[in-house]
């Protein structure tokens, strides 16, 4: 798919590019563990100032989507499902993204998923969702 | 509590020519729109001491807003006491707005405030986001998931609305058909031939559960509007239309996707001010005006600004005859977005001063309305207003 990558600011790197390791990273406030995204230099919560960094699970829920069927440009193949991800670990920590490895009309508001990467240019990592593996 | 917009009024208001491919400058739509609004409030161009427009002179997306205050003050020669150009506000009535402030703070008695847009000339370079090398800025978290359009963006909010509520394709149609029967009426209207449900059913999708009828349609067009000290309004060439209520709050993300409530807009916080500004109820409007950029966000509107209960919007406007222009509440009376073209909400706020001057002519509603809802925005964006023309 071709796709618009983002201008990666030092801020953000851990975001685009921390997918590296296959896990979803976020900037954490210290003092109150508030996860921020997109990064800010103060937590919004507690407008702490001192920032580490958080490991996620990766896993969450499809709070809604749509399924593109225009091709807004050249080369863009459709249909295509875009989604707006609940991650587990925060109520408002979400993310807009594509549900990707499953047919477009099978996907469902409320569906369980985790993320997957798409290795993009620049070491660009794009988290990307997919349905949730059944455990056994 | 304070109420300053109650101090001003609307006392003009014109558009130009609107259509597509005009092959008309911004500028020229621009003076023709300014030059008839002021004529229409009874002023000269020496009344004129401030001016304000939103989102300024804009050179991305092509067409979206060609014109900046400074080059119609230039073209003008306007003398003024202020004036703002601004993007970052609740909404494109944001303009509007500012002009209120500016009178109240006594700066201005006369703001002229105008939106023009060039969209149409401008097609083939489409209004979609990043289509440059790297994107940056507020859009920089969906465009690489190639949501690259507001109508993925507002299809997501559909979605969601109707996964919580209900509603259905059935119901949201009739905003698109309620526009369409209007704009048979208004011979400024683009597409004016019926609507059938069938057709709209029918037709391709853009974006889940938004179809190529929920979408408005690009056009060259420009709108202005007079914006008075209500001291300063009341000898003038028509009933000053006062600004009842203003609704500006966002109290909420600003964003497309970390809303609280993704069911709904930032425009709930504004409709929600809007209300406490003001004895009327929503009972009291005679005409709304309400944002159809897409479908969808006109029933959000409908819904938050209380004309039916929350998640209540798809059955209310089933069938299409309360929001018709003899039903209990007349919608987009001149075809809205969707059907009369993308003004950008200054398309919306000039037929409501159309209809409460009573000049609508074949779609004018009946029984002499005297209050008016308008509303512009979605996602992020989101401003509302109540008109009132009784005394
Ligand atoms: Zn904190």
């Amino acid at each position: 798919m071709t796709r618009t990558l983002p201008v990666v600011n030092e801020d953000e790197v851990l975001f685009w590019k921390g997918g590296a390791d296959g896990k979803l990273h976020f900037p954490q406030c210290r003092q109150c563990q508030y996860i921020v995204h997109p990064p800010a230099p103060v937590c919004p919560q507690c407008y702490g100032r001192e920032l580490g960094e958080t490991t996620v699970s990766g896993e969450g829920t499809v709070a809604t989507f749509t399924i593109n069927y225009q091709p807004w440009v050249p080369d863009m193949q459709v249909p295509f499902t875009i989604a707006i991800v609940a991650l587990n670990e925060q109520d408002d920590l979400r993310l807009m993204t594509n549900i990707v490895n499953i047919p477009p009309e099978k996907v469902e508001i409320g569906m369980r998923v985790s993320v997957v990467f798409e290795v993009c240019d620049e070491d660009i990592y794009l988290p990307l969702f997919e349905p949730m593996k059944v455990s056994v | 509590m304070i109420v300053g917009e109650k101090m001003t009024a609307i006392t003009g208001s014109a558009q130009s020519a609107v259509g597509r491919r005009l092959g008309r400058s911004g500028l020229d739509l621009t003076v023709e729109a300014c030059l008839a609004a002021i004529a229409d409030a009874g002023l000269e161009v020496k009344d004129i001491d401030g001016l304000s427009t939103w989102p300024g002179f804009a050179e991305q997306p092509p067409g979206f807003s060609p014109v900046g205050a400074p080059e119609l003050k230039e073209a003008l020669r306007l003398k003024l006491n202020w004036h703002a150009g601004v993007s970052e506000a609740p909404g494109q009535f944001g303009s509007i707005f500012n002009a209120v402030g500016a009178i109240t703070a006594g700066f201005c008695r006369h703001v002229l405030c105008f939106r023009v847009l060039t969209e149409s000339s401008s097609a083939g370079k489409a209004s979609v986001m990043g289509q440059g090398e790297r994107v940056d800025g507020w859009s920089k978290y969906m465009v690489p998931f190639n949501a690259l359009s507001a109508a993925n963006w507002t299809a997501l909010f559909a979605q969601k609305h109707f996964d919580c509520y209900g509603t259905t394709r059935e119901q949201l149609a009739q905003i698109a058909i309620n526009g369409r029967k209007n704009a048979a009426l208004n011979p400024k209207a683009i597409y004016r031939d019926p609507l059938s449900l069938d057709e709209y059913m029918e037709s391709r999708m853009i974006s889940s559960p938004l179809c190529l009828y929920d979408c408005d349609v690009p056009v060259d067009g420009a709108t202005a509007v007079i914006v008075s000290h209500i001291d300063a309004a009341a000898d003038l060439r028509r009933p000053p239309l006062r600004i009842e209520a203003i609704g500006s709050a966002h109290n909420s993300r600003y964003s497309w996707f970390q809303f609280d409530d993704l069911a709904t807009q930032a425009l709930r916080d504004a409709a929600q001010m809007m209300w406490q500004r003001t004895d009327l109820k929503p009972a009291d409007v005679d005409v709304a005006e309400l944002y159809d950029g897409f479908s969808f966000i006109c029933l959000d509107w409908l819904e938050q600004l209380g004309f039916c209960p929350v998640g209540e919007g798809g059955r209310f406007i089933e069938g299409g005859e309360r929001i018709a222009l003899d039903g209990e509440l007349p919608l987009n009376t001149n075809g809205g977005h969707l059907s009369a073209g993308r003004t950008h909400g200054f398309g919306l706020l000039h037929e409501a001063c159309v209809q409460l001057w009573g000049e609508g002519g074949a779609r004018q509603v009946g029984g002499d309305p005297k209050v008016a809802a308008v509303a512009a925005g979605g996602g992020p964006l989101g401003g509302c207003m109540l008109l009132t023309s009784s005394q």
